[in-house]
């Protein structure tokens, strides 16, 4: 398949892997964070690792936005769906995702009116289809998906929809990768940058990560070469002492983003105050609202949500996965009461989830994986 | 509402706290047997209890039926050991075939039966009639069978066009012609509209073993080799193009097929060496082979490089995010055959018209027990487990 199998050989990335190899410095560790749960994914589905030396250790970040939205949110979601004449519609990923009492999944098996979308777009159409139904448009994601969600919401005034709401949960990244850096308990050598997020936000917004912190970022595209060259370029920014953002991404990703998609997303949001993230807590100016003028196609103001705060588990420990202060496998109820079946923290229900994609993809040792599959 | 004082509000998810005292119960019964486990890191430690936890008594911890034990994967496994193999249990049912094999008066049958609820009904490439007759007649077939006899249950909305309906039953006339089977028996029941989605059909098929054949996911051994029939996922992805919710257009159709014929090419020429045999539908070729795994207590390996997917397929797969392995196919076999007769199979395979685009996609392994291991294109190993939930809407 053109685009996709020059991207996917297996002759350059042996050539990357020796000189990544040939780049650590004896008995050195090296933990590079990938941000974007699109790169764990990637990692997992294509046996990455398999190419980076043993000191080379890749810490699977916070970017995979089903993961971090807590259980109170969802229950305010769900809690809106359940509301007479409500069509919720929402992205696949979000179904399973489990919150204080219960999913989508068993929102809609008792009977409310819960439907797969695959844009906001095909939301916005339900609306027109059925004038007589409030539609609601549960928004997740980052910068990424939040160009689309306000989008819609454009889309939704200029054709007079009064039956069309999105149901805001838009988280930034910038906020959430400082929050990782002020974790004392973490020791990482640099970053892949979310390639995805920063074709809306660009390379800039990163920049305090190489100047302030002396961390290199290298934003990553999504298939197994340009995430082996990005750990390299991380390298060699080591091995020559420099800490600067890079775009390893060039041919999606513009160094100033896309201002267009800027713009729409700050003409219908706004920053909130604060937000609380899954396993991260409450992150100052980490979320975006719908703005006031846009009132109207808010489903926070439409409808009465309960607005409680359910705590995570005791024994879950996605804060510290999502933060790479632990690997999955060491939370203490990791594939025990915690499994893709019934996950009990979010990490465990997207694929993109490090928990989830350790589970299916990583749960036995690599050498007797290698080993096996000879 | 949103502010720090929701803080102090937190409640705590029941559900949750309940499953982690649970598991703790559990996991430090599991712990009371260490047993030459002291060598491991902990790391292994943590896996070699996990391994332990998936082999627990199957439970539905559901309220209700989520579309999730519909999906073929992992829920509706559970849903099947827990509740129809628990009520029901004997050991025709047991054995978890796709069809019983039942010793009657000297002869040997094979019984089956499957339903079909695929949106839309009529589709590229074919539509539920043909498939209803297909897929049962493949299952009878799986076991070495020839199919006889099907039977054929409609249940249909009050409101379902008679043409769409006589177009769907000319469609299993011709199939039922096609594959040498007739349909013999039935029953028709309609429902008020709205408490179906237009057309439902039920068969059940019975057919005859006349080779002294004796096929079963669980007999496959180390050094076998691992053979589907053609390219996988064609099915599937025509049925999610149908559905005009993805607004991608390909020419693509439905692989849908009666395999019986494949199958008596295929055991003609390896008469000893076929050891189990699968229609791949609803869960893919990764489900199946995830079963046959788990039945022999053997590894499978596939080498990703060698499965056959169409181009279109394998677009769409990929735009979607979907791994093609988990695509339903609804006229694709997986055969798993001695090694030593394996390009036999492969040549009497590509003889068959159904079966030009057959390959040899990987072999069976000893270790480690259970899993399925795929070989990437790019070049790494990873694990391939049966689908959690499929996001999916009804493909068969």
């Amino acid at each position: 398949m053109r685009f996709v199998d020059e991207f996917r050989d297996a002759e350059k990335a042996r050539v990357l892997s020796a000189q990544i190899a040939s780049m650590c410095v004896p008995g050195r560790e090296y933990k590079f964070m990938e941000v974007c749960g699109g790169h764990t994914h990637t990692i997992y589905k294509h046996g990455l690792e398999d190419y980076l030396p043993e000191a080379v250790r890749l810490v699977h970040g916070p970017g995979c936005p089903v993961c971090v939205i807590p259980m109170g949110r969802l229950d305010d979601a769900i809690a809106i769906a359940e509301e007479p004449d409500v069509i919720m519609t929402t992205f696949g990923d979000m179904m399973r995702v489990p919150g204080g009492r219960g999913s989508f999944f068993d929102s809609k098996a008792k009977g409310a009116d819960i439907r797969m979308v695959y844009s906001p777009l095909d939301s916005l159409k339900i609306a027109q289809q059925n004038p007589d139904k409030r539609v609601v448009f549960m928004a997740i994601g980052f910068e990424t998906t939040a160009p689309s969600s306000a989008m819609t919401v454009l889309r939704a005034k200029a054709l007079g929809l009064s039956n069309f709401s999105i149901f805001c949960n838009h988280v930034t990244i910038i906020p959430a990768i400082k929050a990782i850096l002020d974790s004392p308990d973490l020791r990482l050598d640099g970053f892949l940058g979310p390639g995805h997020v920063s074709t809306v936000i660009g390379c800039r917004p990163y920049e305090f990560i190489s100047a302030v912190h002396g961390k290199p970022l290298v934003c990553a595209g999504f298939e197994p070469l340009d995430i082996l060259q990005s750990v390299y370029m991380i390298m060699r920014q080591l091995q020559e002492g420099r800490s600067e953002v890079e775009n390893q991404y060039r041919r999606v990703v513009p160094w100033d983003g896309n201002v267009k998609a800027l713009e729409v997303i700050n003409e219908v949001m706004e920053l909130r105050p604060y937000f609380e993230w899954r396993g991260l807590g409450f992150i100052s100016h980490s979320a975006l609202k719908v703005r006031d003028a846009y009132a109207a196609f808010d489903a926070e103001r439409i409808f009465e949500v309960p607005g409680v705060r359910v705590a995570d588990p005791k024994a879950c420990q996605c804060g510290e996965v999502l933060k790479g202060v632990i690997k999955p496998w060491e939370c203490k109820v990791f594939g025990t009461a915690c499994t893709p079946e019934t996950p009990i923290g979010t990490c465990m229900v997207s694929s993109e989830g490090a928990c989830a994609a350790y589970y299916n993809f990583g749960r036995f040792t690599r050498e007797r994986v290698r080993e096996a599959a000879g | 509402m949103t502010g720090p004082e929701r803080g102090d509000t937190a409640t705590q998810a029941g559900w949750a706290e309940e499953a982690v005292r649970d598991a703790a119960v559990e996991d430090a019964e599991l712990a009371q047997y260490p047993v030459g486990r002291e060598h491991l890191s902990k790391e292994q430690q943590v896996l070699a209890r996990i391994d332990k936890a998936r082999q627990r008594k199957a439970r539905v911890k559901e309220e209700r039926i989520t579309l999730a034990h519909g999906s073929g994967g992992k829920a509706t496994h559970t849903l099947i050991e827990a509740v129809f193999l628990e009520a029901f249990r004997n050991p025709l049912l047991e054995a978890m075939e796709d069809q019983a094999v039942l010793d009657i008066g000297g002869a040997r049958l094979a019984f089956t039966t499957d339903s079909y609820v695929v949106s839309p009904v009529f589709f590229p490439g074919g539509d539920i009639g043909d498939l209803a007759v297909n897929g049962t007649v493949n299952d009878l077939a799986m076991s070495g069978a020839r199919p006889l006899y099907l039977s054929a249950g409609f249940i249909l909305e009050e409101g379902f066009p008679v043409a769409d309906l006589e177009r769907i039953v000319a469609s299993m006339a011709a199939a039922a012609a096609a594959a040498g089977v007739q349909i013999v028996t039935g029953d028709t029941k309609v429902v008020q509209r709205g408490k179906a989605d237009g057309c439902y059909i039920n068969t059940a098929g019975v057919g005859l073993i006349e080779r002294p054949v004796h096929l079963g996911a669980d007999r496959c051994r180390p050094g076998d080799a691992v053979i589907v029939s053609g390219p996988i996922g064609d099915h599937g992805v025509t049925i999610m193009l149908a559905r005009g919710e993805l607004d991608i257009e390909s020419d693509i159709v439905s692989d849908t097929a009666p395999l019986h014929e494949l199958v008596a090419a295929l055991l003609d020429a390896v008469p000893d060496g076929v050891r189990a045999l699968r229609d791949a539908t609803r869960g893919g070729v990764a489900t199946i082979l995830n079963e046959m795994a788990k039945a022999s207590g053997v590894a499978v390996v596939v080498d990703e490089t060698q499965v056959p997917v169409r181009p279109e397929a394998n677009g769409a797969c990929e735009i979607l995010g979907i791994d093609p392995l988990y695509v339903a196919c609804e006229g694709r076999l997986v055969a798993i055959v001695d090694g030593t007769h394996a390009h036999t199979a492969l040549t009497a395979l590509r003889h068959h018209p159904l079966g030009t685009g057959a390959a040899i996609i990987g072999h069976i392994n000893d270790d480690p027990p259970g899993l399925v291991l795929l070989k990437t294109t790019f070049g790494g190993t990873r694990i391939v487990d049966m689908l959690v939930g499929d996001p999916l809407p009804r493909i068969c």
